[in-house]
């Protein structure tokens, strides 16, 4: 166990070594793990990020959702009322329209009524000659009798 | 004697010209040393004795060797990984260096509370390049010997592969260490507060002899705890190391359970000296 000149080599070898290792070797892993860290904390906190946007989103969808269907309930409520409404319309309209030919209706019976009585007297006028004729068993001049005639026709 | 036998036998399965388990171990625990021989040349101790007739001026050039190797084995598996690193998804390699480069910057993190951007690279050189050191210590122990004695030619070549059972290697890595110490408690203090650290405290500057006493002895054990506890671990491994290698074929279990248990002590060694490295710097830095 001699102590020599190995113990100089050993402290210039180390301080040799420790200095490369300093500039040439520390350098470069360690700004590789610091980049690393970097990375992983960079998307574990996206990630962390998009877990929010995420519940934000279903929460926003779900809202939408919920409004969607209150809308979807009053479209229904008003679509039904129209409906109702449209058929209560187009009651009226035909009751309306019934009417108006009922009414049409009578009107031209009353006419045909009043025609046919007309013919009636008119034709009862000539009847009425005809017998007068036939009981007076002369001919009655018609000229003369005319007006007579007219006027009985018009009394019937 | 059944025993001794074994050992002798064991010893002479490894390398015939063992007479004894105990020269075995004794030519295991041997360096290679270069240095000024005493007839005036330079050049390789063939002995212990010519070792330490070398005196200071001498080199072991295989933990030092050894120690290079693994350092620059380090640095090249990390820059070649740094190159490649990616922020996105690692591969296998990235993925096992980025752990050691996280664990080193925790504990930096956790302990260090100035701000000085040389500490964590410093003791991930550290962590790493012990703990390589130390792993060596699970290569069989004749393996690497072997080898360097057949390159050499010379089956009696003295060859220490476990750098870190070295004291030298272990002392000056602590002295590089207590080098910065001084360095940044001269820095961050000034020459005077880091003196005035040593002689006033912790009693005032009426019993300055007192607090020298007491705080030196602290100030020095730094270094010579690092340097001497790794050391220490190691070196005993080691030995045990050795005397199971004596035991023949049945060297086999206990090998292996000795390795398992020995994982253990590599890596908490390395950890070790890593996290006093990081406490000793951050006390340097602390102006109180």
């Amino acid at each position: 166990m001699n102590l020599n000149a190995t113990i100089f080599g050993q402290i210039i070898a180390f301080f040799v070594f420790a200095w490369f290792c300093k500039n040439y070797v520390w350098p470069p892993i360690v700004a590789a793990l610091d980049e690393r860290q970097k990375k992983i904390a960079d998307g574990l906190e996206a990630a962390d990020r998009a877990g929010k946007d995420l519940e934000l989103a279903q929460e926003k969808a779900s809202q939408l959702l919920k409004e969607a269907k209150k809308d979807s309930v009053s479209i229904l409520d008003q679509a039904n009322k129209r409906a109702s409404q449209i058929v209560d319309e187009a009651k009226e309209q035909a009751r309306l329209e019934g009417q108006r030919l009922i009414t049409a209706a009578q009107a031209e019976i009353e006419q045909e009524v009043l025609r046919a009585k007309e013919d009636l007297r008119a034709q009862v006028s000539a009847l009425a000659i005809s017998g007068a004729e036939k009981i007076l068993q002369s001919s009655v001049d018609e000229k003369v009798h005319a007006s007579m005639l007219d006027q009985l026709a018009t009394s019937l | 004697m059944a025993a001794e036998e074994h050992a002798v036998e064991g010893a002479q399965e490894h390398a015939p010209q063992y007479a004894t388990g105990g020269e075995y171990i004794q030519h295991h625990l041997g360096f290679l040393v270069f240095g000024q021989k005493e007839d005036g040349h330079w050049g390789f101790a063939h002995s212990e004795e010519e070792a330490k007739d070398m005196g200071f001026w001498s080199l072991n050039v295989d933990t030092m060797g050894i120690s290079l190797v693994l350092g620059l084995i380090f640095l090249a598996l990390f820059k070649t990984v740094s190159k490649k690193a990616t922020s996105g998804v690692p591969g296998g390699v990235q993925n096992a260096i980025e752990m050691i480069v996280e664990m080193v910057q925790t504990n930096v993190k956790n302990t260090f509370h100035a701000k000085n951007d040389y500490i964590a690279p410093l003791s991930l050189t550290i962590f790493c390049w012990v703990f390589l050191m130390n792993l060596m210590d699970l290569v069989p122990v004749d393996v690497i010997p072997l080898i360097a004695q057949t390159i050499a030619g010379d089956s009696h070549l003295y060859f220490k592969a476990v750098p870190s059972t070295d004291v030298n290697i272990t002392a000056g890595l602590a002295l590089s260490v207590f080098i910065m110490i001084i360095y940044y408690s001269i820095k961050i203090k000034g020459v005077g507060g880091f003196l005035g650290e040593l002689a006033f405290h912790p009693f005032g500057k009426w019993a300055m002899p007192l607090n020298l006493v007491m705080e030196l002895p602290a100030f020095l054990a730094k270094p010579v705890s690092l340097a001497l506890r790794l050391f220490g671990n190691l070196f005993a491994g080691e030995v045990i190391f050795l005397v199971i290698a004596l035991l023949g074929w049945y060297q086999l279990p206990l090998h292996f359970a000795w390795a398992v248990f020995h994982i253990l002590v590599i890596t908490l060694q390395a950890y070790l000296f890593m996290m006093l490295t990081i406490v000793y710097l951050n006390q340097a830095h602390n102006d109180h």
